[in-house]
């Protein structure tokens, strides 16, 4: 059984569809990128992976069960997402973390992400752009999420923290978090990626 | 009422002098401020003689009260356009607005007479609908926009939290307490600026009409309180079915019209 399986997928977009017709697969270990330009509508497909965006026509399934049959909250917190830009919310790590209701203590989520129990006391609004993006991702592990979709999750970093979180996103993997994550970095794709889907204008190139 | 409340037609004029004295300064110095003065003061001038008019038909006591009630429809549903208005880009915002300023009206015209501070007379329902409706009208217009703005700007804050499974009620709450905040501010600045620096409208007539100032204050008083009440009431409700209408039975966040999303 497929992780996602995504069944004739149309999105509506203003001017012309985000996803045309997409009927694609995604499997249940390891690293899978979704690669394309801007405008392919790989960031609309990731959405619909947690439901932050509905099918106009089509079906997705996870572990081959209908989203739109799934209790969406729930989901959502088994399906954890990391944007692009880092976004946090005012206050401290420690409060952002706080606001997942996170199952494990905050110190040992900030060390999954690579950030020392210091941070918990920072103010987020005083993080680096890598610091604040493991901070995300730190908070997206407390809902103890069984997989992970990323949204160009190093796009807005410089090459060391871009690094990092690609380490990450590659041990996580390897600790059975099967990662979705988006990229137009060719490079990136082929680094990080066990499979590669290729979309652009809206339709699935390759898989 | 005494003759320093009558103003003649001349002294209506005489009180353009100011306006017309910017508006030669700004025609002078190309400021194009006198085009918008003009309208003004055209538009206030017809709008309130034609409701001066009216009024007099409806203070009449040989006047059917219902033809007040009906005025006061009016005026709501006018406010609920002018609002819904402000805001096309949200979903069903007319029954939104009409919402609230049916409550914030029933509510607080209900507060004014049923307390006996005003009798239910052709005299009294429509200037006391006008001070109520007008200030819940503003307090809407700012609410919505407000609204609408705040959740195109925080899209990223909602939709993460949206994506750590929080409800669209939890998620949206920072931004529905920020919007009601800054929104009704101005009504409680000037409540607390009252009688340092606004000397309010009501009361300012009555003393110049030559009411005993005491009794002015406390007719103002009454009627700030119940206004405040009414803004209060309006915002809130706006800003409560409003958000509601922002997001989808699945806790999805709607697209805006106005929304520039980067769509890759």
């Amino acid at each position: 059984m497929s992780l996602f399986d995504l069944e004739s997928v149309t999105v509506a977009g203003v001017l012309r569809p985000r996803l045309h017709d997409v009927s694609v697969s995604v499997p249940t270990d390891g690293i899978t990128v979704l690669q394309g330009p801007s405008g392919s509508g790989k960031s609309t497909l990731l959405r619909l992976l947690n439901r932050l965006e509905a099918p106009d026509a089509g079906s997705v399934r996870y572990r081959g069960e209908d989203l739109a049959a799934r209790d969406v909250l729930a989901h959502r917190r088994e399906v954890g997402m990391v944007f692009q830009a880092p976004v946090l919310f005012p206050g401290t790590v420690a409060d952002n973390l706080a606001v997942a209701r996170p199952q494990d203590p905050p110190a040992a989520l900030l060390e999954r992400a690579g950030l020392p129990a210091e941070f918990l006391a920072r103010d987020a609004g005083t993080l680096s752009g890598g610091e604040a993006q493991r901070a995300c991702l730190a908070r997206a592990l407390g809902t103890r999420p069984r997989v992970l979709l990323m949204d160009e999750p190093t796009s807005a970093l410089d090459p060391a923290a871009s690094r990092l979180i690609e380490q990450l996103a590659r041990s996580l993997a390897a600790d059975g978090v099967p990662i979705v994550l988006v990229s137009h970095d060719r490079e990136q794709a082929r680094r990080l990626g066990d499979r590669i889907i290729d979309l652009d204008e809206g339709r699935v190139l390759a898989a | 009422m005494s003759s320093s409340g009558d103003v003649s037609w001349w002294g209506l004029a005489g009180s353009l002098i100011m306006i017309a004295g910017v508006a030669l300064v700004s025609w002078r110095q190309r400021l194009r401020l006198e085009r918008d003065l003009a309208v003004a003061v055209l538009r206030s001038l017809s709008q309130l003689l034609l409701v001066g008019a009216a009024l007099g038909i409806i203070v009449d006591p040989d006047t059917w009260i219902g033809w007040s009630f009906v005025w006061l429809t009016g005026m709501v549903l006018f406010a609920a356009a002018t609002v819904s208005q402000r805001a096309p880009q949200l979903p069903g915002v007319f029954g939104v607005a009409l919402a609230a300023l049916v409550a914030s009206s029933v509510i607080g015209l209900g507060l004014l007479f049923a307390l006996g501070i005003f009798p239910v007379e052709g005299r009294t329902v429509v200037p006391l609908a006008g001070m109520v409706v007008g200030n819940s009208l503003a307090a809407g217009v700012v609410t919505v926009r407000r609204l609408v703005d705040a959740v195109a700007e925080r899209r990223a804050d909602l939709e993460a939290r949206l994506a750590l499974g929080l409800p669209w009620q939890q998620a949206v709450r920072p931004t529905v307490r920020n919007v009601l905040r800054t929104g009704i501010a101005p009504d409680v600045e000037r409540i607390k600026a009252l009688g340092i620096v606004v000397l309010p409208g009501a009361m300012t007539g009555l003393i110049l009409a030559g009411v005993d100032p005491l009794d002015a204050v406390r007719v103002q008083l009454a009627l700030m309180y119940v206004i405040l009440g009414a803004v209060t009431t309006t915002a809130t409700v706006v800003a409560l079915l409003g958000t509601r209408r922002l997001f989808t039975a699945d806790h999805r966040l709607r697209p805006l019209a106005r929304d520039t999303r980067d769509e890759g």
